[in-house]
């Protein structure tokens, strides 16, 4: 039963890659695509990855997806939007082929792999030092902490290389249009509804990853679309770019996490935890995180300023 | 062959590879930029799908592919952000309401 | 199978007869605003369906009380979507 499921998920996953791959209207490919995100998403629920699961329907999916609809429209608006053009049936065949090998090739070599024990063992073995019951968090925030701390300056140096591309005379302005919409209507009151309910499910996620699937990044997510909603019916305007505020907000997660790490230094215990304390660094750690990630996930997708200040 | 795809990691690691070949088909093929942006995206997802496959064991994924596909997934989408804004500025490039030098 | 797994596969059975006919409907009616009308009322239904027959399933209160409010923000979600949808169509056709 679960293979048969298995099977028809993988063929799915498949089938919706080509048509966003391959689909004719570009609109299409974007709606394809979000689909098959939310398929893999289902792919890693089956494999017992809840934290991937929903880091991927979180971010592979939504906002990946809620980015390339803004590219679309934006590319659209300017009249930007390229045709495509039917390659020749050699180069087409050729292509495919190629294609087709390196899937072989990848494939055989997955086959090949010797079999391993992998490192289930030695994480679980040095988990108990740091009071987490997530093994995932332990390698995030501790065994592989550098992972973290560099992938958070890859988010904040993504979003200096997008407000880079703000024309000279909007430079730290408002990024994205001003959205009205009728105070008492549906819009209005569901942008007033969800965001208090969205803020305790990512505090939640961030204080239940210690022990269970969730953590900084699906709280980030969380947090950043109950912004963006929060934009869209209306009820606060997108912030200026300029705003000291919000670039401390940014680099806050980064900047506390390397402040644990230098602390310990002090301490004789160069970018480590002190014994007994590791939990509760992670945690503060983890929330300075998802502050600084919701804010530069919502900014990454509002894009470059296209107000003056 | 059927008790390798009935082995569930590796089902899913071969359906990684497969799609990291159909989105590389759609890179070099295809001329729009975003949909070469969704293919290296696709390319990507195959390539954590792999990762997870080949972690698998009996009840779950390896915690280390786990925590490592999750900064992917963040960096991937940190690429694909900037890929984004320059796909829009680079079509608005031409007009002049935009680029107030380019009429001079 | 008991009577409550027959009960359970009733359940999604019924959900899942919902779904094909609110996809039958957003495939085969004419115009955007019956399609709404086939996706918003006859999915919501069916995923209602299913998570009733989730809950059951795992026979537990705190699970199902997730479930039910999952089931809650969706039908939120799906209703305010489905306005904004229809009033996008109303103003593209010249209506408002």
């Amino acid at each position: 039963m679960s293979l048969a499921f298995d099977l028809a998920l993988c063929a799915l996953i498949l089938g919706a890659a080509g048509l966003a791959v391959a689909g004719r209207n570009l609109f299409g490919s974007v709606v394809f695509y979000i689909v098959y995100g939310v398929l893999i998403a289902l792919a890693w629920v089956s494999l017992g990855a809840a934290d991937v699961a929903l880091a991927e329907a979180a971010i592979g999916a939504g906002v990946t997806g809620v980015l390339l609809i803004g590219a679309w429209q934006g590319m659209k608006d300017a009249g930007g939007l390229e045709a495509e053009i039917t390659k020749s049936l050699p180069v087409r065949v050729l292509a495919g082929l190629g294609a087709a090998a390196l899937g072989a090739l990848i494939g055989f070599a997955v086959l090949s792999l010797p079999g391993h024990d992998g490192l289930t063992g030695p994480v679980a073995e040095n988990q108990p030092a740091l009071d987490l019951g997530n093994p995932v968090t332990a390698v995030l925030l501790s065994f592989r902490a550098y992972d973290t701390l560099l992938e958070t300056l890859v988010l904040t140096a993504a979003l200096a290389a997008v407000w880079s591309l703000t024309p000279a005379r909007f430079w730290g302005g408002i990024p994205g249009p001003k959205h009205t919409t009728r105070p008492d209507g549906v819009m209005a009151s569901f942008g007033r509804l969800l965001p208090p309910l969205g803020v305790l499910v990512a505090v939640y996620l961030v204080w239940a990853g210690a022990d269970q699937p969730g953590g900084a990044f699906q709280a980030g997510t969380v947090l950043a679309a109950v912004w963006i909603l929060i934009v869209l019916a209306g009820l606060r305007d997108e912030p200026r770019l300029s705003s000291l505020i919000l670039r401390l907000i940014v680099i806050a997660g980064p900047l506390v996490f390397l402040g644990a790490g230098l602390a310990g230094a002090l301490a004789g215990l160069a970018l480590g935890y002190p014994e007994g304390h590791a939990r509760t660094l992670i945690l503060i750690i983890e929330y300075a995180l998802t502050l600084s990630i919701a804010a530069t996930l919502a900014l990454l997708i509002a894009g470059p300023a296209r107000r003056a200040p | 062959m059927m008790e390798l795809l009935a082995e569930r990691g590796s089902l899913f690691a071969l359906t990684g590879a497969a799609l990291i070949a159909l989105g590389f088909y759609g890179f070099i093929m295809r001329r729009a930029l975003i949909r070469r942006l969704i293919a290296f995206n696709v390319i990507g997802s195959g390539i954590f799908l792999l990762f997870g496959g080949t972690g698998y064991f009996g009840g779950g994924v390896d915690p280390v592919p786990r925590a490592l596909i999750i900064t992917g997934i963040v960096v991937a989408l940190a690429l694909t952000a900037f890929a984004a804004a320059l796909a829009v500025r680079l079509a608005r490039s031409g007009d002049d309401d935009e680029n107030p030098e380019a009429g001079r | 199978m008991n009577a409550m797994e027959w009960f359970i596969a009733g359940l999604l059975a019924l959900g899942v007869f919902f779904y094909v006919a609110g996809t039958v409907g957003l495939l085969r009616f004419p115009d955007t605003h019956s399609r709404l009308h086939a996706l918003t009322k006859a999915d919501n239904l069916g995923l209602g369906f299913i998570a009733i027959a989730a809950g059951l399933h795992w026979g537990d209160g705190w699970i199902a009380g997730k479930l039910a409010l999952v089931w809650l923000l969706t039908l939120f979600a799906a209703g305010m979507a489905a306005q904004l949808v229809a009033r996008a169509a109303l103003k593209a056709e010249g209506g408002e």
